[in-house]
C-alpha cells in the first residue's frame, strides 16, 4: 500500500496498462511534454514515445472518431478528454459509432476505448470547466460508464477499463485529483471486486444514500453529521453508473425502506431520476416514504462564485434525510408534497 | 509532362513561417508592399499614435489581469502580452455596426469594441459568465469552446445578407482552432453562401502546450482557397499590417464577394493562462527571438523615426493606461457576488413552471438558514 493522490493514481494506472499491453494508446490534447492539463499523463510520453502518447490537434471529433479507427486495428485506445465541457464535439462519434460499433457489426468489431474526463465542479473555474454531463452517455447504450470516488477505485477501475472490450466512459472528480488515500499498485485485476460492483461505503439502517463520484465524501460526511442526531445512514457508491449494481442497491434499499440520491448534474431526466424509477420498481412494496433527490439545480452550471449554491452539500442531503424521515424539512410549508 | 491534375503544396510550415506581408519591420522601418500599401494610404501620425495608445492601454489590462490573478482577486486570467498588434489592427479597421465573434484571449479586440473596466475581469473572477451586452458594442461574449465561435460569425453573416445590408461579421479563433470541425464546416459554408464574414486565424504558435506544427504542416493561411475563399498571410505584431489587411479582407465581403481569411503570424509571450507553466514544453530562446518582435516597440520605432513620438505624448499615455488600470483594478476589488437564488434566472426567456418551483423551494431553504440564524441570535441575546 501506498499514499497517492488521485492524480497520481490514475497515473500509475495508465503507466501500468501501458505497460502489460503494447496496443494501449494514450491520445488527448496537450498530454505529451505537459503531461496534460491536470498532469494526469506527466512523465508518460519521456516513458512510452510519442507513437503511443499522442497529442493530438485541437478537435475532439477527431480524436474520438481516430480511437474508432485505431480500436478497429486493434488497439486499445485511452483518450483524455481535456475537460467535461469539451466532450460535445466528439459527442457524435461517441454515441453513432464507438457505442454501436459493436452491435452494427454482430459482435465482429470491439471498440475497447476508454474515454476518461475530468468531471465536475467544485474547483471555482470558468464556464465550461465543470460539468456533469453523464447522463447523456447513460442513456446511450453500448457505453459502460464509471465514475470513481477515491485513489484506489481510480487506480484499479482505470486498468479494468482499459481491459474492458466494451468502451467505457471513465469520469475523474477534478476535485479530488489531490486527494489522498492507500492504492494497492500491486492488486491483481482478477481479485479485484469488477469495476460493475457498487460498494457499501458505509452501513447503516434507516435510510440508504445513492451517490457516486465527487458526491461520495460529502454524502459520507452527512452520514456522520446525522450519526450525531441519531439517524444511521447507508452510503453506497454506486461506482458504475452504467450499468447500475442493483443487486447492492436492493438489498440496501429493502433494507432501510428509505432511499435518498445525490448527484451534482441537474434534477431533469439525471442519473437521480433512472435510479428512484428502478429502485420503486424494485423495493415498491419496501419503501417507507418517496425516495427523494439531492442534485444541482435545473440550471446552466452558474458561476464560479455561486456554484457553492448549486452543488449538493452537507446540509442539502441532511435535508433531504428529514424528508425521507417525514422530519421538518425545507418543503414543509412550500409544497404539497 | 505536367501533371495538371496535381495540387502541391509549394510550402512547408518550417521553411514558409517568414512569409509574411509586412509594412513594418521588426525594427520599425516602413517599407513597402503591393497589395497592402493602398489600404493605408490615408494613415496619417495620429493614427499611428491612435494605434500606439490603444496597444498600450491593452497590454496594461493584461498586465493588470495578471497581477490580479496573482493576488488572488481572479481565478484566471488568459494573457494577450504579444497580441496586441493582430486585436488592435484587426479591430481598429471594423466599423461599430460590424460584428465582432472573439475568443477568452482577445482582450484587445474587446477594448476597441467599448468595453469597460468591468468587463475586463467580473467573468475571470467567477462573478458572471460574462457582463456587457453583445449588441451594445457589436461583438459576441468572448468564446470558451474552441471553434465554435466561427460557425456563428457565419450565420450571423447569412443575417447580414438576409437583411440586405452592407454590414460584416468577423470570426476570430487561435491556430489550435483550425483543426476544430466547427471552423472547416464555418468556411464550407461561408464560400458556399458567399458570406460577408471575415475568418482571423490568429496564430500566436501555440494552443497550450502544442506547437502550431501539431495543428497544421503548411501555413493555414493556405487552407481557405482550398475552401475557396481568398486569404492573406499577414505579420500580426506589424499593426499597420493587420489593419491594411484587414481593411482588404473587410471590403472584399463589404462589396458582396464573400468571405475572406486573414492568418495573422503572432506570438504568445505569456503562458496559456495563468494556470500553464509554459517551462514545460518550450525553449526560453524561442520567447526571445519574439520578443525582439514586440509590436509596441515597432511602432514606437516608427513614430520616433517621423518625430511624432515625444516625451509629452508617452506621459499623456503612460498617464491613460495608469487611470485605466487602476479601474480594472477597483472595478476587481470592488465586486460582489450576487445573491444566490439570481443563479436561477434567465435559465428560460419566457416563465418556466420547473425553475418557478426550483426558486420557491430554494429560497425557502436558503430562508431557513436565515430564520435558524435569527432564532440563535435571539435565544444569545
Ligand atoms: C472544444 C474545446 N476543447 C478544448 C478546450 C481547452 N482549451 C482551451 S484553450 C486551448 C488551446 C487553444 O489554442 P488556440 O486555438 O491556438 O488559441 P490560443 O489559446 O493560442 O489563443 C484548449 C485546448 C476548449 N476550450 N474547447
Amino acid at each position: 500500500m501506498t499514499q497517492l493522490t488521485m492524480a497520481k493514481s490514475i497515473n500509475e494506472g495508465l503507466r501500468r496498462a501501458m505497460a502489460d499491453d503494447p496496443k494501449v494508446l494514450v491520445i488527448g490534447e496537450d498530454i505529451g511534454k505537459l503531461g496534460g492539463v491536470f498532469r494526469i499523463t506527466d512523465g508518460l510520453q519521456a516513458e512510452f514515445g510519442a507513437d503511443r502518447v499522442i497529442d493530438t490537434p485541437l478537435a475532439e471529433a477527431g480524436i474520438v472518431g481516430t480511437a474508432v479507427g485505431l480500436a478497429f486495428r486493434g488497439y486499445r485506445p485511452v483518450v483524455e478528454i481535456q475537460f467535461d465541457g469539451f466532450v460535445y464535439p466528439a459527442f457524435d462519434q461517441i454515441v453513432c459509432q464507438v457505442a454501436k460499433l459493436h452491435y452494427r457489426t454482430r459482435g465482429n468489431v470491439t471498440m475497447p476505448i476508454t474515454i476518461r474526463i475530468p468531471w465536475a465542479g467544485g474547483v471555482g473555474a470558468a464556464e465550461h470547466h465543470s460539468e456533469s454531463p453523464e447522463a447523456y452517455f447513460v442513456h446511450t447504450s453500448g457505453l459502460r460508464v464509471v465514475a470513481v470516488s477515491n485513489p484506489q477505485d481510480a487506480y484499479v477501475m482505470l486498468r479494468q477499463a482499459i481491459a474492458s472490450n466494451d468502451p467505457v466512459v471513465y469520469f475523474e472528480p477534478k476535485r479530488l485529483y489531490h486527494t489522498k488515500g492507500e492504492v494497492d499498485l500491486g492488486v491483481d485485476l482478477a481479485d479485484a471486486p469488477p469495476m460493475g460492483l457498487a460498494r457499501v461505503a458505509r452501513e447503516g439502517t434507516d435510510v440508504t444514500l445513492l451517490t457516486y463520484g465527487s458526491q461520495v465524501g460529502i454524502a459520507l460526511d452527512a452520514a456522520t453529521a446525522a450519526e450525531d442526531d441519531g439517524v444511521s445512514i447507508e452510503v453506497i457508491d454506486l461506482r458504475s453508473i452504467s450499468p447500475v449494481d442493483y443487486r447492492t442497491v436492493t438489498a440496501s434499499v429493502r433494507k432501510t425502506g428509505r432511499v435518498v440520491v445525490t448527484h451534482e448534474a441537474a434534477r431533469e431526466a439525471g442519473v437521480g431520476a433512472e435510479l428512484i424509477a428502478s429502485v420503486t420498481e424494485r423495493c415498491f412494496h419496501y419503501l417507507e416514504a418517496p425516495p427523494q433527490r439531492v442534485t444541482g439545480h435545473d440550471i446552466p452550471y452558474p458561476p464560479a462564485k455561486l456554484e457553492k449554491h448549486h452543488l449538493p452539500d452537507l446540509d442539502r442531503i441532511l435535508d433531504a434525510v428529514d424528508r425521507v424521515l417525514d422530519r421538518p424539512n425545507s418543503l414543509t410549508g412550500v409544497f404539497e408534497q | 509532362m505536367t501533371m495538371t491534375h496535381t495540387l502541391t503544396p509549394t510550402a512547408d510550415l518550417a521553411s514558409g513561417i517568414e512569409d509574411v506581408a509586412r509594412l513594418l519591420t521588426p525594427d520599425g522601418e516602413r517599407i513597402a508592399d503591393p497589395d497592402l500599401d493602398r489600404w493605408v494610404e490615408d494613415v496619417d501620425a495620429s493614427v499611428l499614435r491612435g494605434l500606439y495608445r490603444d496597444m498600450v492601454l491593452v497590454r496594461r489590462i493584461d498586465t493588470e489581469g495578471v497581477a490580479l490573478q496573482r493576488q488572488g482577486q481572479l481565478a484566471l486570467w488568459p494573457p494577450c502580452q504579444g497580441q496586441e498588434a493582430t486585436q488592435v489592427g484587426t479591430a481598429r479597421a471594423l466599423r461599430a455596426d460590424d460584428f465582432a465573434f472573439p475568443s477568452y484571449r482577445e482582450t484587445g479586440v474587446v477594448h476597441v469594441r467599448g468595453a469597460k473596466p468591468a468587463d475586463f475581469v467580473l467573468a475571470w473572477r467567477g462573478e458572471e459568465h460574462s457582463t456587457y451586452n453583445p449588441y451594445e458594442i457589436n461583438t459576441a461574449t468572448q468564446q470558451i469552446i474552441i471553434g465554435a465561435q466561427s460557425l456563428h460569425a457565419v450565420g450571423y453573416a447569412m443575417g447580414i445578407q438576409r437583411d440586405g445590408t452592407d454590414q460584416v461579421s468577423v470570426a476570430y479563433f487561435g491556430d489550435g482552432a483550425s483543426s476544430q470541425g466547427d471552423v472547416n464546416e464555418a468556411m464550407v459554408f461561408a464560400s458556399s453562401y458567399r458570406s460577408p464574414v471575415v475568418f482571423v486565424c490568429v496564430n500566436n504558435h501555440w494552443a497550450i502546450s502544442e506547437p502550431v506544427t501539431v495543428q497544421a504542416k503548411y501555413p493555414i493561411a493556405g487552407r481557405a482557397p482550398g475552401f475557396g475563399i481568398p486569404s492573406m498571410r499577414v505579420d500580426g505584431n506589424d499593426v499597420l499590417a493587420c489593419l491594411a489587411a484587414m481593411r482588404w479582407a473587410l471590403d472584399h465581403a463589404r462589396r458582396g464577394n464573400g468571405p475572406a481569411f486573414i492568418e495573422a503570424v503572432t506570438y504568445r509571450m505569456g503562458p496559456h493562462t495563468t494556470s500553464d507553466d509554459p517551462t514545460r514544453y518550450r525553449d526560453k530562446e524561442e520567447v526571445e527571438t519574439w520578443r525582439r518582435r514586440d509590436p509596441i516597440s515597432r511602432l514606437e520605432a516608427l513614430l520616433r523615426a517621423q518625430g511624432e513620438f515625444d516625451d509629452a505624448f508617452a506621459a499623456s499615455v503612460e498617464a491613460d493606461a495608469d487611470a485605466l488600470a487602476r479601474e480594472v483594478r477597483e472595478a476587481a476589488m470592488s465586486a460582489t457576488t450576487r445573491e444566490p437564488l439570481t443563479m436561477l434566472d434567465h435559465v428560460y426567456a419566457e416563465p418556466h413552471s420547473g425553475i418557478d418551483e426550483q426558486r420557491a423551494w430554494f429560497g425557502a431553504y436558503l430562508d431557513g438558514f436565515a430564520s435558524a440564524q435569527a432564532g440563535a441570535e435571539e435565544v444569545a441575546r
